[in-house]
């Protein structure tokens, strides 16, 4: 309960600016490590299980998901020693099927909540969402922060209904989605990270997918420096999942390097990063084949969901 | 003060572009008595894996492109050709052609196209057939291309034959990637520039300079190729070919190194050869 207690919107008049040259400078330093054969096997193997396999359309009918959570437990029998991803993540009305399809596997079951993807709902009708969510057995519950109020200044209201809704998930694991997207700045995104981790999130994540730009590499690196520093303040490490975007190998790969350079190797690992993609695992999938095999791949022969 | 000439720098063309190879390298070509014509891009296997991405994205949308307007362009391209043939002429001869025998080959290629770009709504006709069956079935086969294909053109000659086994394939519907000849690849180059002013758009054609020796297994075994047209004699090449283009079932073509100086070298059978044929079965009423 002192937990609870001590629970407050720090101070966002005091928390670093990022100037934006500067942070492309450091990204492309990132971008240009050679990671080759052993090294790059073993990437791409962590960037698998570090993948939360995503279906949010509304065209999703039980049989995608089951197909989806297939695919999340087999990528690709042909290829000896392949983990599994780390987490299916659907719709609210989705999850109790994806718990079923996934049962006596590791996989979690994570499920978008809070009116996603807009987060234009008032407070009762999202907590309602996220507690059904739960109820029918998320693992991970993946919020939308109202950015309506965020960029309005109302501060006070996101905190709020971060940690309202971190209380209703219980031990279910709370992602907050910031929607970088439509925070304008580096500095807002900086700012909205910091709320988030005090609020309570357990991970912090870029983008739902539906809007552009989702996730990038600027503004993945502005939050893990926020992630950074609130462990360096509290001592409690704090989970990314950049997510949207990212459909190649090697632009995962620039990723995993700039979360060991930023945090390090206590977070390489899937309880502290994700990738929310859909297409990036084929992609994983036929570098993986291409090393083994040495010939270059072709998506006609791998699954598609 | 004498000027300084402004050499030409010779680049790839990949997806409507002209980048640099991406491994850096570079291979002298010189002309017979042995002066330096120019740096080529030696490119590598990333290169041509990186052109087979961006023929893949072209395909759907260049097998949508109607036979009229596919003509039209390949009719293009023969119009661009002969606007720059004195261009063409003078690279050819740098390679050691005499005046002569470069205005043919430059002047076969242009008829080349437009002998292809005729055959664009014909070929179709010639190939696609309504087959006899035994039951109420309308049966039809129809011609469709094979999608992205990568050729190795021959080594002589450089234009004549880069077209010659280009236009074909292209005006099937194909989006190709062809690694020029290693010898005389200057005029693979200054075609691609051709081929930016003719409406042809990017990707339907990746060119690539290199060495054939470098490359030619990554094309057999690349998975996401679907045809490899290759055009040369040696036996123990082609044999390599054949096998390492098993995994994909990915069709080859072997052509002889000379193919193209004989009356052989333009036929509809060249289009054919990248084609698959599809059989539908259409119920109809019994009579």
């Amino acid at each position: 309960m002192v937990a609870q207690l001590i629970k407050m919107l720090p101070d966002l008049h005091n928390i670093p600016l990022f100037d934006a040259t500067g942070v492309n400078e450091r990204i492309d330093r990132f971008c240009k490590r050679s990671i080759k054969k052993n090294s790059k096997a073993s990437g791409l193997k962590l960037a698998l299980s570090m993948v939360d396999l995503t279906t949010l359309e509304g065209k999703d009918t039980e049989a995608k998901v089951r197909q989806l959570c297939y695919k999340a437990m087999h990528p690709h029998d042909l290829l000896k020693d392949l983990p599994s991803v780390a987490a299916v993540c659907v719709y609210p009305s989705y999850v109790g099927i994806a718990k079923k399809a996934l049962e006596g596997s590791a996989i979690q079951v994570a499920s978008v909540a809070t009116a996603f993807p807009s987060g234009q709902s008032k407070l009762s009708v999202k907590l309602d969402d996220t507690r059904f969510a739960v109820d029918q057995g998320a693992d991970e519950i993946d919020m939308v922060i109202s950015r309506g109020a965020f960029l309005s200044g109302n501060y006070q209201y996101v905190f709020d209904e971060i940690a309202a809704v971190k209380e209703v998930c219980g031990k279910a694991h709370l992602k907050v989605i910031l929607e970088t997207g439509e925070l304008d700045t580096l500095d807002n995104v900086r700012k909205a990270s910091e709320i988030a981790l005090y609020a309570g999130a357990d991970f912090i994540k870029t983008s739902t997918g539906k809007i552009q730009p989702a996730a990038t590499m600027q503004v993945t690196y502005v939050m893990l420096q926020a992630i950074k520093d609130y462990y360096l303040a509290t001592g409690k490490m704090v989970g990314m999942k950049p997510a949207g975007g990212i459909s190649t190998s090697k632009i995962a790969l620039q990723y995993l390097v700039m979360l060991n350079e930023v945090l390090g190797e206590r977070w390489m690992n899937k309880h502290y990063f994700r990738f929310g993609a859909s297409s990036l695992l084929n992609d994983l999938l036929m570098q993986l084949v291409k090393l083994d095999t040495g010939a270059y791949q072709s998506p006609d022969y791998f699954s598609k969901d | 003060m004498n000027r300084l000439d402004i050499h030409k720098t010779y680049k790839l063309y990949l997806g409507g572009k002209f980048p640099r190879t991406e491994s850096g390298r570079y291979y002298p070509v010189h002309d017979s008595s042995g002066n330096l014509l120019a740096n080529m891009c030696l490119a590598s296997r990333k290169d041509f894996r990186n052109a087979v991405v961006l023929a893949r994205k072209a395909q759907p949308a260049w097998k949508r492109v109607t036979a009229l307007n596919k003509g039209q362009i390949l009719y293009r391209i023969a119009e661009m050709l002969e606007a720059r043939k004195a261009q063409f002429i003078t690279e050819l001869s740098a390679h050691g052609l005499s005046q002569q025998s470069a205005k043919k080959e430059v002047e076969a290629a242009i008829d080349s196209l437009v002998y292809y770009a005729g055959w664009s709504d014909k070929y179709q006709q010639l190939f696609s057939t309504v087959n006899p069956v035994s039951s109420s079935h309308f049966n039809f086969s129809v011609v469709e291309p094979v999608g992205v294909v990568a050729i190795k053109a021959p080594e002589t000659p450089g234009l004549l034959g880069l077209v010659s086994m280009l236009a074909p394939a292209v005006v099937g519907g194909n989006t190709v990637i062809i690694l020029a000849s290693e010898q005389q690849p200057l005029t693979a180059i200054s075609f691609a520039e051709v081929l930016h002013s003719s409406d042809v758009p990017g990707g339907v054609v990746n060119i690539l300079t290199g060495k054939e020796q470098e490359l030619i297994s990554h094309m057999a075994t690349h998975m996401d190729v679907n045809a490899l047209v290759y055009c040369g004699s040696d036996k123990t090449v082609r044999q390599s070919i054949s096998e390492l283009s098993s995994d994909n079932l990915k069709r080859t073509i072997f052509y002889n190194q000379d193919h193209w100086d004989k009356a052989q070298g333009e036929s509809p059978y060249i289009i054919e050869a990248t084609q698959e044929l599809k059989t539908t079965w259409h119920p109809t009423k019994a009579s």
